[in-house]
């Protein structure tokens, strides 16, 4: 079976090849060093695969990387692609380390000032809103269909307006992540606050707990998966708001208005540098809630298995 | 009822606050242009206004209530002036003018179809080359998954760019982004609905003597569909902001994204909350139609 799909594999890879190679006629040694490259290392993340090693989990998609990466530089480099279409990794990389100060600053202005704090306020007004929501029934059942209708809104859209009433600075920014991260936060908190059973809160009951005994030790604790996994969303959402925003106008500084002004002047370099930074923030970002998530929700079956 | 009637209360709730909060927000404009109209407002002259709170001005001078409503540039423009400006932008107007909502919302819709077609179908095939072969599964999920936690729309402007300087315009550039903020849903959606059989069904199709194809057909593609339904309606609401953001970088002139950045330039603020709510109507009719059909196949499978 794996044998028959790698002779497929190569199949297709050779045709390919073939035909890469009629079009560019000229560049003949370069296809081939290309198309090699890329079979010796999808052969070795093959290998790699079946191996059943213990550390292929986390080797194989970043050879994978790796081998995307090399193949880029390579066209780049091989093909003289311009640099206003597609600059090399290496390039990037250099451009990385070169303006470090000004994307450190960036950083702090969209992702520190404006996101981190638009998200705190976003999340804490979301959470606050639920815990009232769900007291009074009358309210779940009126804000929640309305709730859901907007967290599937480009939201994202409000920008403009809010850059026009809190300024081109970071509070307007902060105040497009609050609007973009309440609704997720709201609707999964809400949803998880009623994750407990009619037994449990029974037996709440038969202890004499009060409203909020029995909301501390028993439903905030099995809402936790659900916010949690609303705060996760809110991560992506808390960026790409804070991001966005600074398009309908910024200070000279901020990750959008670099990623903005640099393309226009056609300094790509500078922009594929930014979305390293936007990544690394994104995945750092995100892996913080997760780590929380974990330390939070330790007894959850999801957690436990691993 | 039980549902409608707390629904309408909540709304009614919104626009009373709305209608409130358009009073402080835009009364200091209203006074100016009372101001110079000739009317007495309490104090004269907007510099000693500035310093002063929006509250304390609105109590002074209750008389410029009615006109914080009815501002043509307002700082938050009152319910009925959006509405009013949506009716006469889609219905009033003839649907090929320039001015009218439903031609830039067609711009709009046309590219997110689009991206949202190309991505989903590169999704779906994605997903199953993962579901199918380990070394897809272990090298490329991982990416598919991080990818989620980045910001992608940042790529946004470049894409436009670089895509205009090698001659691709038009409905193109607004699709690739479309389609791939559509794509990274759809692979991990799908991967999760094509591997939701358990061991026990899939045993049952190996006794029947099931080939790989049949097994895929019968009953990984079936019971994927739930999973399906739900990315594609994830999805197709990010194809709509990813259109939207695509027109906001090289100044668009058509399309919602084209309304909003044109109005945030000249202070249009009516035709800025008129195209947000043209792209929330939008946005909701389409998550819409995808529930009306997940209804009908899900029910036709006896699944829902």
């Amino acid at each position: 079976m794996t044998f028959s799909r790698t002779n497929i594999t190569a199949l297709i890879a050779g045709l390919l090849g073939v035909a890469a190679i009629s079009t560019f006629g000229e560049n003949k040694i370069e296809i081939i060093t290309i198309l090699m490259c890329w079979a010796v290392l999808w052969f070795a993340n093959v290998k790699l695969a079946h191996s059943g090693w213990k550390h292929a989990r986390w080797l194989a998609p970043l050879l994978f990387g790796a081998t995307l990466l090399l193949l880029w530089e390579l066209t780049v480099a091989f093909f003289d692609v311009p640099l206003v279409i597609l600059p090399a990794p290496s390039l990037i990389a250099m451009r990385f380390v070169q303006s470090i100060d000004i994307l450190w600053q960036d950083f702090v202005q969209t992702i520190l000032k404006g996101g981190l704090s638009g998200y705190i306020i976003g999340c804490g007004a979301a959470f606050l809103t639920a815990v009232l929501v769900d007291r009074f029934d009358f309210l779940r059942r009126g804000l929640l269909p309305v709730g859901n209708f907007m967290a599937a809104l480009p939201i994202v859209g409000t920008a403009p307006i809010l850059v026009m009433w809190y300024g081109f600075n970071w509070q307007s920014k902060a105040a497009v992540v609050v609007v973009m991260v309440f609704f997720p936060v709201l609707v999964n908190t809400v949803a998880g606050l009623r994750e407990t059973s009619a037994m449990q809160r029974d037996l709440m009951s038969t202890y004499a707990a009060n409203y909020w005994q029995s909301f501390f030790k028993l439903r905030l604790p099995a809402a936790m998966p659900f916010v949690f996994n609303g705060l996760k969303i809110a991560t992506t959402l808390a960026l790409v708001g804070a991001i966005v925003a600074e398009f309908f106008g910024s200070p000279t500084v901020g990750m959008g208005f670099r990623i903005s002004t640099s393309v226009g002047q056609l300094a790509l370099d500078m922009v594929w540098a930014e979305i390293v930074v936007a990544a690394l923030a994104g995945s750092a970002f995100y892996g913080v809630v997760a780590m929380a998530e974990k330390a939070v929700t330790f007894w959850h079956p999801s957690q436990r298995e691993k | 009822m039980r549902v409608i009637v707390p629904v309408l209360t909540v709304l009614a709730v919104i626009v009373a606050l709305w209608y409130a909060a358009c009073i402080p927000m835009n009364v200091k404009g209203v006074l100016t242009e009372a101001e110079r109209a000739g009317a007495e407002v309490n104090p004269p002259g907007a510099k000693d206004r500035r310093d002063l709170g929006a509250f304390g001005l609105v109590l002074g001078n209750s008389f410029a209530i009615p006109a914080t409503w009815e501002q043509a540039r307002p700082r938050l423009p009152a319910p009925h002036q959006v509405a009013n400006e949506l009716w006469n932008t889609t219905v009033m107007k003839k649907i090929t003018s320039k001015r009218s909502l439903v031609y830039h919302g067609w711009v709009t819709l046309s590219a997110t179809l689009l991206g949202f077609a190309i991505g989903t179908g590169l999704g779906i095939l994605l997903a199953v080359g993962i579901v199918y072969s380990r070394v897809m599964d272990m090298s490329v999920m991982p990416w598919a998954i991080v990818s989620q936690t980045i910001p992608i729309i940042a790529l946004a402007p470049m894409i436009i760019v670089v895509l205009y300087s090698i001659g691709v315009q038009g409905i193109i550039p607004k699709a690739i982004i479309s389609a791939y903020l559509s794509f990274f849903p759809v692979v991990v959606g799908m991967v999760k609905g094509l591997r939701s059989p358990d061991a026990m069904q899939l045993d049952l199709l190996r006794t029947y003597y099931a080939s790989s194809a049949q097994g895929f057909w019968k009953l990984r593609l079936p019971s994927s569909m739930p999973y399906l339904f739900t990315s594609l309606k994830i999805g197709i609401a990010a194809s709509l902001v990813g259109a939207i953001v695509g027109e906001l970088p090289t100044g668009a002139v058509a399309g919602l994204g084209a309304r909003l950045l044109a109005g945030s330039y000249y202070g249009q603020t009516v035709q800025i909350w008129s195209a947000l709510f043209a792209a929330a109507i939008l946005a909701a009719t389409l998550v819409a139609i995808l529930s009306v059909i997940e209804q009908r196949v899900l029910k036709r499978m006896g699944m829902a």
